[in-house]
């Protein structure tokens, strides 16, 4: 977690009171809470009132899947179509799908091309074709595994013309890219503390004022009585603390970021024969490389770089753990086999020239290596 | 040693995983995902056990503080196991999964791709013992506890595989001693059940499973004269030396039980006889395997269930790489298909798989391959 983050959260615990509560103690809580509500608005262009805290982007996201679709169907049942992009992440995909199993949504995938972007050629078919139908459409700001930046400003542009309402899971864009919620025309966004420094376990969905959203969470009816549930002001504070510095740092961040991601890119395509960059070379989150290297097993990479003190990830996992190839590459029409080779690397706060260079000097024998263990297996 | 310890999530892989440690080595452990299941969408139907043991196999590792990983085999597994065990059943023999699994799994393809990766040995929990035979070479024997003695299903593995193996529960006396040493190293599984069944057919109906894998194949159940008992619905779900699940409405005329004594899956027939009929007095398997050179005809024991006895036998080479085993009527039931394990003493001299089973007064019993 960030330094201010983490003092912010020590601080803040050592106070009592429950911010829905009257007496003294209670209100100071919920000056805390609204405080930190303030902050977080004014880090991301939104209003205090639009901003709802959750338990994380995971709630988030299917606060605003679930919570649209049955406020828009509710008051038109024909609206049973939810619009989702092939590549979000599971917090969305799986409530999605979960809908069309239990209640009677009709999900539509929507495709990306090769760079993991949505072909907002393909939305505008859908829109034009079944616009009536369309309960909610919902597209990330940036993909968490090739990193590509998604043409909102077009999804908005579209789903104007129709009325349909947008949501954008944000929780990788925050920090890494400008987000201006009020500016994007976003009806709601996710975002989540434990991807800017901040604490796990707090969440916010931002949720246009007037927005008709259908409560997920029933109980003493906090935030605007869309999600219940007592809040946690020192967890609140220190993930409004963490959205702001992220915001704050964010340029310096990026540009610097940036240009070590850039070296690693060159560097690997340089030096391991058969790496192929996933995702767009730009348009992409700063801190986001990702490559495939067919012939390998993700897991036997994993293993090998580990060894050799490189921490990286391959992507999805399953609950079992057990490595799948990513929906998303292959929504973008890679093959099996060549996804099973992925492996990402997210460069962080902490993360210097020499990081990079370590990861160079050890790569090409790594993947040297695990072809051979992917051959042993085929065989 | 660069050590990889294969963890099932249950007790005794977390344990000999223990004690690999214990012994120095640098151990990494691998869960091996073996079922399949392709579902993009998690709906939580997945196979509640294998998430489990994932999830205990995980947990293992990290008391033991060594790093976890999960392999996914499932696709090599349905290839080679699954797909073996359909198609011997369906070819009248009788299988040994985990004899599969061994042979093209655990010794072969984790093994093979622990070693490309740099390891120098697999661990198991296996119960079984690897030391040096008289003449110095590194043999396999029988563990130390009888009772949990897994050397039948281990010994296809044969003497390169056994060369890259570690065993470490091969001394150990009894399973309680295993679950006391994981609960005194604060191994959560140290009260988990122990497996018995078929692992991928996961309500324990082996029948049930073929059937949903070959379809209803109605035949006859007929006796050694070929007189039609009864009927069957496929052959497949009939193993040599099996009494329950015969549905003949006729008593025999002796009045005795009657068993199955040979699937024959040209004709589709199940043909019963006597508990007299079963006795085997020479077995002939082939695809051997050795752990080291064998003479052309010595004494040895020969065990042909995992949970069967070893009975004394005379075995005899044949030109063709095939051993004859004699046993003399000590052995009844004995299918093809079935893997042959020859012992000297507690020492595993090679492995073969049943062709047949002869008896001196009436041929060879079941199919021949």
């Amino acid at each position: 977690m960030a330094p201010e983050a983490t003092r912010v959260l020590v601080e803040q615990l050592a106070r009592t009171g429950n911010p829905s509560s009257l007496h003294t103690s209670g209100r100071a809580a919920r000056r805390v809470v609204e405080e930190s509500r303030e902050q977080l608005a004014a880090a991301l262009g939104a209003r205090p009132s639009e901003v709802l805290f959750t338990g994380g982007g995971t709630e988030a996201d299917n606060l605003a899947v679930k919570g649209l679709f049955w406020a828009r169907r509710t008051r038109d049942l024909r609206r049973r179509r939810i619009l989702v992009s092939a590549v979000e992440h599971h917090a969305v995909l799986d409530p999605a799908f979960w809908m069309a199993e239990h209640a009677s949504a009709e999900l539509v995938l929507l495709p990306v091309d090769s760079d993991g972007v949505l072909r907002v050629d393909a939305l505008a078919e859908e829109l034009a074709e079944h616009a009536d139908e369309t309960a909610l459409i919902s597209v990330m700001w940036a993909n968490n595994e090739v990193g590509a930046l998604q043409p909102l400003s077009d999804v908005v542009a579209l789903a104007r013309q129709y009325g349909v309402p947008v949501h954008a899971d944000a929780v990788q864009a925050v920090g890494q890219v400008p987000v201006d919620f009020g500016a994007s025309g976003l009806d709601a966004l996710t975002l989540t503390g434990h991807k800017v420094g901040g604490p796990g376990g707090a969440g916010a969905l931002l949720a246009r004022r007037g927005l008709e959203l259908t409560p997920v969470q029933h109980g003493g009816g906090q935030e605007r009585g869309v999600r219940s549930g007592t809040l946690d002001a020192a967890l609140l504070a220190s993930f409004a603390t963490a959205v702001s510095s992220a915001v704050d740092g964010r340029a310096a961040f990026a540009s610097r970021v940036g240009a070590l991601r850039d070296e690693l890119v060159d560097g690997v395509l340089a030096s391991v024969p058969g790496a192929v960059l996933r995702g767009p070379r730009s348009g992409r989150l700063p801190a986001n490389a990702h490559f495939t290297f067919g012939g390998c097993e993700g897991d036997s990479l994993l293993y090998l770089l580990d060894s050799a003190g490189v921490e990286a990830s391959t992507g999805s996992a399953c609950q079992a753990g057990v490595p799948r190839p990513s929906h998303v590459l292959l929504a973008m029409g890679v093959d099996e086999l060549e996804a099973r080779g992925a492996l990402r690397f997210s460069l962080g706060h902490t993360s210097v020239p020499s990081d990079v260079a370590a990861l160079l000097a050890v790569l090409p024998g790594v993947v040297e290596r695990a072809r051979a263990a992917g051959l042993a297996v085929v065989s | 040693m660069r050590v990889l310890a294969a963890l099932s999530g249950g007790v005794d892989s977390a344990v000999a995983a223990a004690r690999a440690v214990d012994a120095g080595h640098d151990v990494v452990g691998v869960h091996m995902a073996l079922s399949r299941s392709r579902d993009q969408f998690r709906t939580g139907s997945r196979g509640c056990c294998s998430i489990e043991d994932a999830g205990d196999a995980r947990r293992a590792a990290d008391v033991l503080g060594i790093p976890y990983y999960v392999w996914d085999l499932s696709e090599k597994f349905e290839d080679t196991v699954v797909a073996d065990f359909v198609a011997e059943y369906e070819a009248g023999r009788t299988p040994n999964p985990c004899v599969r699994c061994n042979e093209h799994i655990k010794f072969a393809t984790l093994l093979d791709k622990a070693v490309a990766l740099g390891f120098d040995a697999v661990a198991t929990g296996h119960y079984a013992r690897i030391g040096p035979s008289d003449d110095g070479t590194r043999s396999l024997f029988r563990a130390a506890d009888a009772a949990k003695d897994q050397s039948y299903v281990l010994a296809v593995m044969g003497p390169e595989r056994l060369a890259r193996s570690l065993f470490p529960l091969g001394d150990v006396v009894s399973k309680e001693e295993t679950r006391r040493e994981a609960a005194a190293r604060g191994l959560s599984v140290s009260a988990k059940p122990d497996s018995y069944d078929i692992c991928f057919v996961a309500d324990g109906d082996t029948q049930g499973f073929l059937r949903s894998r070959l379809g209803s194949q109605p035949g006859e159940i007929v006796d050694e004269s070929g007189a039609v008992l009864g009927t069957h619905d496929g052959a497949y779900a009939y193993t040599v030396g099996q009494r329950r699940g015969l549905a003949i409405g006729r008593p025999a005329p002796d009045g005795k039980p009657r068993y199955v004594l040979s699937v024959e899956p040209v004709n589709n027939r199940v043909v019963v006889g006597s508990a007299a009929d079963l006795a085997v007095d020479v077995v002939l398997a082939d695809r051997a395997v050795w752990f080291a050179p064998p003479a052309d005809s010595f004494d040895c024991s020969l065990q042909v269930r995992a949970h069967g006895a070893a009975v004394p036998a005379r075995a005899d080479l044949l030109p063709d790489g095939s051993v004859s085993v004699a046993v003399d009527g000590a052995l009844r039931g004995v299918a093809p298909g079935q893997s042959a394990v020859l012992y000297d003493g507690t020492r595993v001299l090679g492995q073969a798989t049943v062709t047949a089973a002869v008896r001196s007064s009436l041929g060879a019993v079941g199919a021949a391959r």
